[in-house]
């Protein structure tokens, strides 16, 4: 009987596992589940499109077909010699024409819509960074939040010794977290190459462009978790820059902003503790894998000759003023990013620790909070 | 017969190759093309000022948001807006500061280069004073407060109530070199 | 530069002579249309399989989510050099091969307007391939930033980025020395008789891109010397910290690459416009909407460029014109539909290999012409932007425009140039092994761009994994079966049944005229056209 009850739950769970497979191999061959208004009028403008193409699509083809079965050669059909008709050609000039503009007016329409930024209720910049996306909610409530959004997926999982998890590529560690049924302005820019920030489901796309500011908007209509990514060629990590927003309520969302405050706050008060040197490698390797290990390699060896190695590098085993100045403030013209804008002094510490005790770098340093904040002065 | 044909061919010649210089010059003459093209639809004047309104006639009727917005491209500075947003009217000037810090032990050069969104904006928003319109050096470890004096033209559209401002600056070549002699030096 | 007819008065029509040099030296030296038709055609044929492997690596990649046989940067370097490769290297040379072999027997001249020159254009194109495919051993690889080569991406990049634009530089020239020649030729060399509006319409086809090329190949050499200059003597065209914008150069590119478009399609559509008539043994159906159609086609390309960039924030009204203008296209380009299909009705068909290439191009390149319509309405491009759909749709005007019309081509006029019938049975077989895998390997890919598959990414969601692999299996099929093709036309040089001087009943036209394989000498003295070898 418990052999029996054991076989069944197993076929159940092989069932199970089964479906789910079949979920993941959906197939998916249309545009994603829309969360907001613009994004079904998308579909709908794509589908009314659809129905004309087919439609002229299949006239056009029968005509062909016809030609193609009917006026043969080898069913004796001798060819007509005639070779135009001025009034048969005037015809398949003008009705094109009317039908394209009759498309023209209700994407003019969707566009107008799709542009108009006005009346926003929040404020967010998306900037574009090789190879992240950082986000400030510069208006509205949640002002002043500030965070680096990261691919959560691990590099096992990519390199195919780990199982892909469901989300595999469009996982990040912090959500751009959003309240339902509010219109939020995106503003896009970046500090390096052109990016574009692409979430289907929203039906948003806007490329961030270096120097300048763009703007989009949204108004999700439900709540839910959607997933998009970079859209724009960015270099060699382009396929690893997810972008993960999350409608919540809008009581879920002002607890959200009001543990965004708190982190924030616990972060900027770092600089006054001081860690062990185990604490900070173990909390550095972390940091370093999500933010290093894209170009300088999770073993240190780095991708020469545009990523240098850390492993036994003149910045990571000699003096230690130079290697936090090079974290703090990049190297102009290179990947290399300032990293003082974007992590908070307890990480860039840890990192920093990380980075001169790894592989073969054995300097013993230990890099405190406060060392940090003293070289951002 | 034969004469004439060369000719006549090497008159195509001639004439098609004056084309494609002239098509070569063109790709060229489109980046003051495209300069002026965003400078007269207001898209894009960046680095001058723009004429005060004549007879300002402030429209309190309305209130529109400005947000403001600092970026850095590579700069070892520290760029903040004085203020996140400010409510005006249009046809009113309007001071703001923006602070700035040298955060190193060198002068450094930079230009700002402002932009709006929405992009519309750009045409409604008069700058009357701005850092943006020259350089700014900052000596090692500097703060600085900048101003930026506006006035938003009444005619912008009834439906813009937000524009943002957004600033970045660039660090301007030949400051760039300085940084990489001094990141070795600390230890001597 | 002399005209070549010079020698012709003395020699009688047709004979092989013995001046020109054996051996390697034939081939470096000759000036003869037909030699330097052969190499275009060659050298093309060459660069479609290295474009084709890479294009191969790039499937095999995107086999399954994950990494597994090339490194993110590496697959950047195929998506440059595939583009570039197949754009520059592959379908133009083939049609620039056509011209040089057809248009002189079309237009009953004796050879190219200026022979030396046409040598140079050849002898331009390996430097400039080797130059391309060379920039992948080089430290840091070649460009990795897709073949639109989008700053401030393409400064960051490393030495093969500027052998990438050296070798732009190249082709650029060797394109317009070889458009001029053709222009040239096509205006001045035409036999006595044949009116500009009497002329094949392959020849109208191509005198209008030769136009085009004159007019947009300067545009794209500016765009990519800014480029150099802006990478190396501090020059800041598209860089926004002195005063430029990194968007102008998309507007450069694109004033180039659309009517680059064209410059792929319209010598496409001249070639259908001859294989269709002749298998329907009936005149081509609207002769004159046909010229004025490809002039509109061409006009119009010059104001739509913007729509390969809806997304970079232009301008709302910017939006709309474009998508307006954009959509203008498709009037032109469905008056050329419509005039093949009323050439087909109610003629006497018959299905040899050029006509199954030709109405494949009509059947393919139709969608690819309505999935463009799709994308030119904004709104839903803001979806389609940069994604598989798009790739989608530009391999199905490309391949299945672009090569499959180059195919018809071949098969078309292979008994002219080598005397020989090809194997008509083992043609077929080509036909239908690249239709079939041909949409097996890029159908699937409108269905990955509507469900939200960028393009240019190596690894991608599990989503999107069975469209993925369908489109692998089908693109190896596709890259295979044009093995078949080499084997055909290696066999027809060597062997095959004897052509007639027309081996096609329907077909019209000087160059039945002469012996196949044609001489190497021919329209020495200009025919006299009669009535019935006009176009029609």
């Amino acid at each position: 009987m418990g052999i029996n009850k054991k076989t069944q739950s197993c076929l159940t769970g092989l069932a199970l596992m089964g479906w789910s497979a079949m979920v993941r191999a959906a197939w998916e061959f249309n545009f994603q589940i829309p969360a907001t208004k613009s994004a079904q009028t998308v579909i709908d403008l794509h589908n009314m499109m659809m129905i004309i193409i087919m439609i002229i699509f299949i006239g056009v083809f029968a005509v062909v077909s016809y030609s193609v079965f009917k006026h043969r050669k080898s069913k004796g059909h001798q060819a007509a010699q005639f070779h135009d008709n001025t009034l048969v050609e005037i015809a398949w000039t003008v009705v094109p024409l009317i039908i394209l503009a009759a498309m023209a007016w209700p994407a003019t329409v969707a566009l107008l819509n799709m542009r108009d930024t006005a009346q926003a209720d929040i404020t967010i910049k998306a900037t574009g960074h090789q190879w992240k996306w950082g986000y400030d909610y510069l208006k509205g409530e949640g002002e002043g939040i500030r965070f680096m959004s990261l691919k959560a997926t691990p590099a096992e999982q990519i390199r195919g010794s780990a199982a892909k998890e469901e989300h595999y590529l469009l996982e990040v560690d912090k959500h751009v977290v959003v309240p339902v049924g509010k219109k939020i302005r995106m503003l896009t820019t970046s500090t390096d190459v052109i990016h574009s920030w692409w979430v289907p489901a929203l039906a948003v796309k806007q490329d961030a462009i270096p120097g300048y500011v763009r703007d989009a908007w949204f108004k999700a209509e439900k709540e839910g978790i959607f997933r998009g990514q970079c859209a724009e060629l960015c270099g060699k990590d382009h396929a690893f820059m997810p972008i993960v927003v999350e409608v919540v309520s809008a009581e879920k969302y002002s607890q959200w902003v009001g543990n965004q405050k708190k982190q924030m706050a616990a972060a900027a008060d770092e600089g006054g503790k001081s860690y062990s040197l185990d604490e900070l490698k173990s909390r550095g390797e972390e940091v370093y894998a999500a933010n290093c290990a894209a170009c300088h390699q999770a073993n240190g060896k780095g991708l020469p000759p545009a990523f240098p190695a850390l492993d036994g590098s003149k910045i990571a085993t000699g003096p230690k003023e130079a290697h936090i100045a090079l974290v703090l403030h990049g190297k102009p013209n290179t990947a290399m990013a300032a990293f003082g804008g974007q992590l908070g002094d307890g990480d860039i510490a840890a990192v920093i620790t990380y980075e001169r005790n790894a592989w073969g770098n054995k300097t013993g340093d230990v890099v405190q909070p406060a060392d940090i904040k003293a070289a951002r002065k | 017969m034969n004469e004439k044909r060369s000719a006549d061919n090497r008159r195509v010649l001639v004439r098609m190759l004056v084309v494609a210089g002239l098509m070569f010059g063109f790709g060229y003459a489109m980046v003051p093309m495209y300069q002026k093209f965003c400078e007269v639809t207001g898209i894009n004047n960046l680095l001058n000022a723009d004429d005060p309104l004549r007879n300002t006639q402030v429209d309190t009727s309305r209130t529109v948001t400005v947000e403001f917005d600092a970026n850095l491209h590579g700069l070892p500075w520290s760029f903040k807006p004085g203020q996140s947003s400010v409510e005006v009217h249009p046809g009113e000037l309007v001071h703001v500061v923006y602070r700035v810090n040298n955060t190193r032990d060198y002068p450094v050069t930079g230009q700002a280069i402002p932009s709006y969104g929405p992009q519309l904006a750009a045409a409604h928003f008069r700058k009357l004073e701005c850092f943006c319109f020259s350089r700014q050096t900052l000596a090692a470890g500097e703060s600085r407060e900048m101003p930026v004096v506006f006035v938003i033209d009444p005619t912008l559209p009834k439906d813009v109530n937000t524009i943002t401002l957004s600033y970045t600056f660039f660090e301007v070549a030949g400051t760039v070199a300085e940084p990489a002699q001094k990141m070795t030096r600390p230890g001597a | 530069m002399e005209a070549t007819h010079v020698h012709g008065a003395g020699h009688a029509h047709g004979g092989d002579h013995a001046h020109h040099p054996k051996g390697i030296m034939r081939w470096i030296t000759t000036t003869n249309h037909k030699d330097i038709g052969t190499m275009y055609l060659w050298f093309s044929f060459t660069m479609f399989l290295v474009g084709g492997v890479m294009a191969l690596i790039l499937r095999a990649e995107l086999f399954q989510p994950g990494l597994q046989f090339v490194e993110p940067e590496f697959f950047n370097q195929m998506i440059t050099l595939h583009g570039l490769i197949m754009v520059f290297g592959a379908i133009m040379p083939a049609f620039v091969g056509f011209a040089n072999w057809m248009i002189p027997l079309m237009i009953g001249a004796p050879d190219m307007a200026f022979a030396r020159m046409n040598n140079w254009s050849f002898w331009l194109l390996p430097p400039a391939g080797i130059l391309l495919t060379a920039s992948m051993f080089v430290p840091g690889g070649a460009a990795g930033t897709g073949w639109t080569l989008y700053p401030p991406l393409s400064i960051q990049m490393g030495i093969g980025m500027d052998m990438a634009i050296f070798a732009i530089h190249i082709l650029g020239m060797s394109s317009i020395m070889g458009s001029i020649n053709i222009v040239t030729t096509i205006l001045n060399l035409r036999a006595p008789g044949m009116t500009l509006m009497r002329m094949p319409m392959f020849c109208w086809t191509w005198l209008i891109t030769g136009y085009l090329l004159i007019a947009v190949m300067p545009v794209l050499a500016g765009a990519v010397t800014m480029l150099l200059t802006d990478r190396h003597f501090g020059t800041s065209f598209f860089n926004a910290a002195g005063g430029g914008d990194p968007v102008l150069f998309q507007h450069i590119f694109w004033f180039f690459g659309h009517p680059e478009v064209y410059i792929i399609a319209l010598p496409a559509f001249g070639v259908v416009s001859h294989v269709i008539p002749a298998f329907a043994r009936k005149p081509l159906f609207g002769y004159t909407s046909m010229v004025y159609a490809i002039a509109a086609i061409a006009l119009i390309s010059f104001i739509v460029w913007a729509h390969h960039m809806y997304v970079v924030g232009m301008p709302v009204a910017g939006q709309l014109y474009f998508m307006y203008a954009t959509i203008l296209i498709a009037v032109p380009t469905g008056v050329k539909v419509f005039n093949w299909v009323a050439t087909m009705w109610r003629g006497s068909l018959t299905f040899e290999t050029p006509m199954l290439f030709a109405l494949g191009f009509l059947f393919l390149f139709t969608i690819g012409g309505f999935t463009g319509l799709v994308l030119s309405n904004t709104a839903v491009d803001v979806q389609l932007q940069d994604t598989y759909y798009v790739v989608a749709h530009f391999h199905y005007v490309m391949v299945a425009g672009a090569l499959f019309s180059a195919f018809a081509a071949v098969y078309y006029w292979l008994p002219k140039w080598t005397g020989h019938m090809y194997d008509e049975t083992l043609g077929k077989w080509h036909f239908w092994l690249s239709f079939i895998f041909f949409n097996i390997a890029f159908f699937p890919q409108h269905f990955l761009g509507l469900a939200g598959m960028p393009r240019r990414i190596p690894d991608y969601a599990l989503q999107f994994t069975d469209f993925n692999q369908v489109s692998t299996i089908g693109a190896f099929g596709f890259g295979l079966s044009q093995l078949l093709f080499l084997y055909i036309v290696l066999k027809t040089i060597r062997s095959g049944e004897k052509a007639a001087a027309k081996p096609w009943e329907g077909a019209t036209g000087l160059e039945w005229t002469v012996p196949s394989p044609a001489p190497y000498h021919t329209f020495e003295e200009p025919p006299v056209l009669t009535e019935a070898k006009g176009h029609a």
